[in-house]
């Protein structure tokens, strides 16, 4: 299939479905308060376009900084449990404890802890509880896949420790990590719209929050607006983590590499 | 005059943690610039004589000894074993770049090693752009980028068809005489041992020692021709006929 049939059908279903929505809102009469016409949806994100603006850079930057942070802490954690098989073990099960915990049921307790004027910092802190353990788990699995054979090889040329992790582990652990970075960027947003919600407080100004004002006060239109915008920050944000993923591994990877099955 | 002796191993044994005893009281001298096959059933012990020989194993019981220091050893396995992140000059410049050998110094040598096994023109390819053959020539000029003065190889054109694997053998039989190598090679290839070799050490099973060394004539000309020779095949009977007797 074409590379340009394969963009315009998925825009051509989508601008079908939005038709028949607003033709079918239309004829039914369908209250504004249950179901808003699309038409109605874009009224109301352009009337609210600065308050949905601010809410998704909240969003975004939250998403954003915990995921770094996720990546950062995840890889060099990693790393040290490649290093040592003693520290991984100490270490691993709390890893599994703080991705098991369901996030809206730590909420409440870390945002007593932190006061709900620090309330960014509690959604930084989900959001990263959220998104760190793919990093770690895959990047753990990857740095421990490196060909023994390589292995070998490097040892019989007197590499040292840093140079098999530098120029055979890591690289080698790429795909892995490439990997998990999709899933956890999702998860980063998921992590701090569900924090947000879960955190429960007036002094969030994210998506989240809007959403929930929105809904309370029946400005269903909004809800959708800002709905729509969650979607969209993650699309944004796959697209441009799987652009990433292509960079770095279309020349070498078989993941990356074009073919017919 | 005496070809001088490079490495004795005398009475090596190793068993594996799991109770495996792979060689027992294995005993072989070779001498500089020979080209000596290991030849033996699969899982008689060869890889593991091999990897005791470069340092990658240790041994339960022996003694290695060799005539000076050890030498530079190159090692081709038997997957071409690349690093699938790097174009063919990144994977022959490894050892150059561990030893900490400047970059610039470390590419020419790399592409002269390309050069010397026919891939001049395929520097910058990826291992996955690679027929297997192709990686094997990567992998050799790898080796060769260390200058090694033993090259050590583990059935390292096993998995290759034989059309490649008999051009494989031509190139490496050039690149042992250019460079005055000595070569250690697995294989449980008979025909492949009677072409190669200067001698040919013959293993039994598990646990393996070496039964018999059989010499071939060193100064054969070896070639398409000489595959079809009546030598060749008397050479090759040779070591079929001390294999069965060292399977008992």
């Amino acid at each position: 299939m074409s590379r340009r049939i394969r963009i315009l059908v998925p825009i051509a279903l989508g601008i079908a479905v939005l038709a028949a929505w607003e033709i079918l809102v239309r004829h039914f009469d369908v209250p504004r308060y249950v179901l808003p016409a699309p038409s109605a949806i874009w009224q109301a994100f352009l009337e609210n376009f600065d308050a949905l603006m601010a809410a998704t850079w909240t969003t975004l930057w939250i998403t954003i900084v915990a995921y770094i942070l996720s990546v950062v802490v995840g890889v060099a954690l990693a790393v040290v449990f490649s290093l040592s098989r003693t520290v991984e073990m100490a270490l691993f099960p709390y890893a599994i404890i703080l991705q098991v915990t369901p996030v809206v049921a730590i909420a409440p307790i870390i945002s007593i802890w932190f006061g709900y004027d620090r309330i960014n910092d509690v959604l930084l802190l989900l959001a990263w509880i959220v998104a760190f353990f793919p990093i770690l788990a895959n990047t753990t699995i990857g740095l421990r896949s490196a060909d023994h054979n390589l292995i070998d090889l490097f040892r019989l040329y007197g590499a040292s420790r840093w140079q098999i992790l530098l120029r055979l582990q890591l690289p080698g652990a790429l795909p892995y990590l490439l990997g998990a970075m999709k899933i956890s960027g999702g998860l980063a947003l998921i992590g701090a719209v569900v924090a947000e919600f879960a955190a429960g407080s007036g002094t969030a100004t994210g998506l989240a929050w809007l959403l929930t004002l929105a809904t309370r006060n029946l400005h269903m239109a909004t809800a959708f607006a800002a709905l729509a915008l969650l979607s969209a920050l993650g699309i944004l944000i796959f697209f441009a983590l799987s652009g990433l993923e292509w960079l770095l591994l279309h020349r070498w990877h078989e993941s990356a590499v074009k073919k017919t099955l | 005059m005496a070809a001088r002796c490079l490495l004795a191993l005398a009475g090596i044994s190793k068993t594996f943690d799991n109770g495996t005893e792979a060689i027992a009281d294995l005993s072989l001298t070779v001498n500089d610039g020979e080209f000596v096959s290991l030849v033996g059933p699969s899982g008689c012990g060869k890889s593991t004589a091999l990897r005791i020989i470069a340092g990658l194993l240790s041994p339960g019981s022996g003694t290695i000894e060799w005539s000076g220091e050890r030498p530079e050893i190159g090692f081709v396995f038997q997957e071409p074993t690349l690093m699938p992140w790097a174009d063919a000059l990144g994977n022959a410049r490894l050892p150059l770049v561990l030893k900490g050998i400047p970059r610039a110094d470390a590419d020419a040598r790399a592409k002269d090693a390309l050069a010397q096994v026919g891939l001049a023109d395929f520097a910058n390819a990826y291992p996955r752009e690679l027929s297997g053959g192709m990686k094997m020539r990567v992998s050799i000029a790898r080796a060769l980028a260390a200058e090694p003065r033993l090259l050590l190889m583990d059935e390292p054109f096993a998995a290759l068809d034989e059309f490649t694997r008999q051009s494989l053998n031509d190139d490496l039989l050039r690149l042992w005489a250019e460079h005055g190598l000595t070569v250690i090679f697995v294989t449980h290839s008979v025909y492949e041992s009677a072409y190669l070799s200067s001698r040919v050490a013959v293993m039994t099973p598990r646990p393996g020692r070496v039964a018999a060394g059989i010499a071939l004539d060193p100064n054969r000309v070896r070639n398409a021709e000489y595959r079809l020779s009546p030598a060749f095949a008397d050479d090759a009977r040779r070591i079929s006929t001390a294999l069965r007797s060292a399977m008992g």
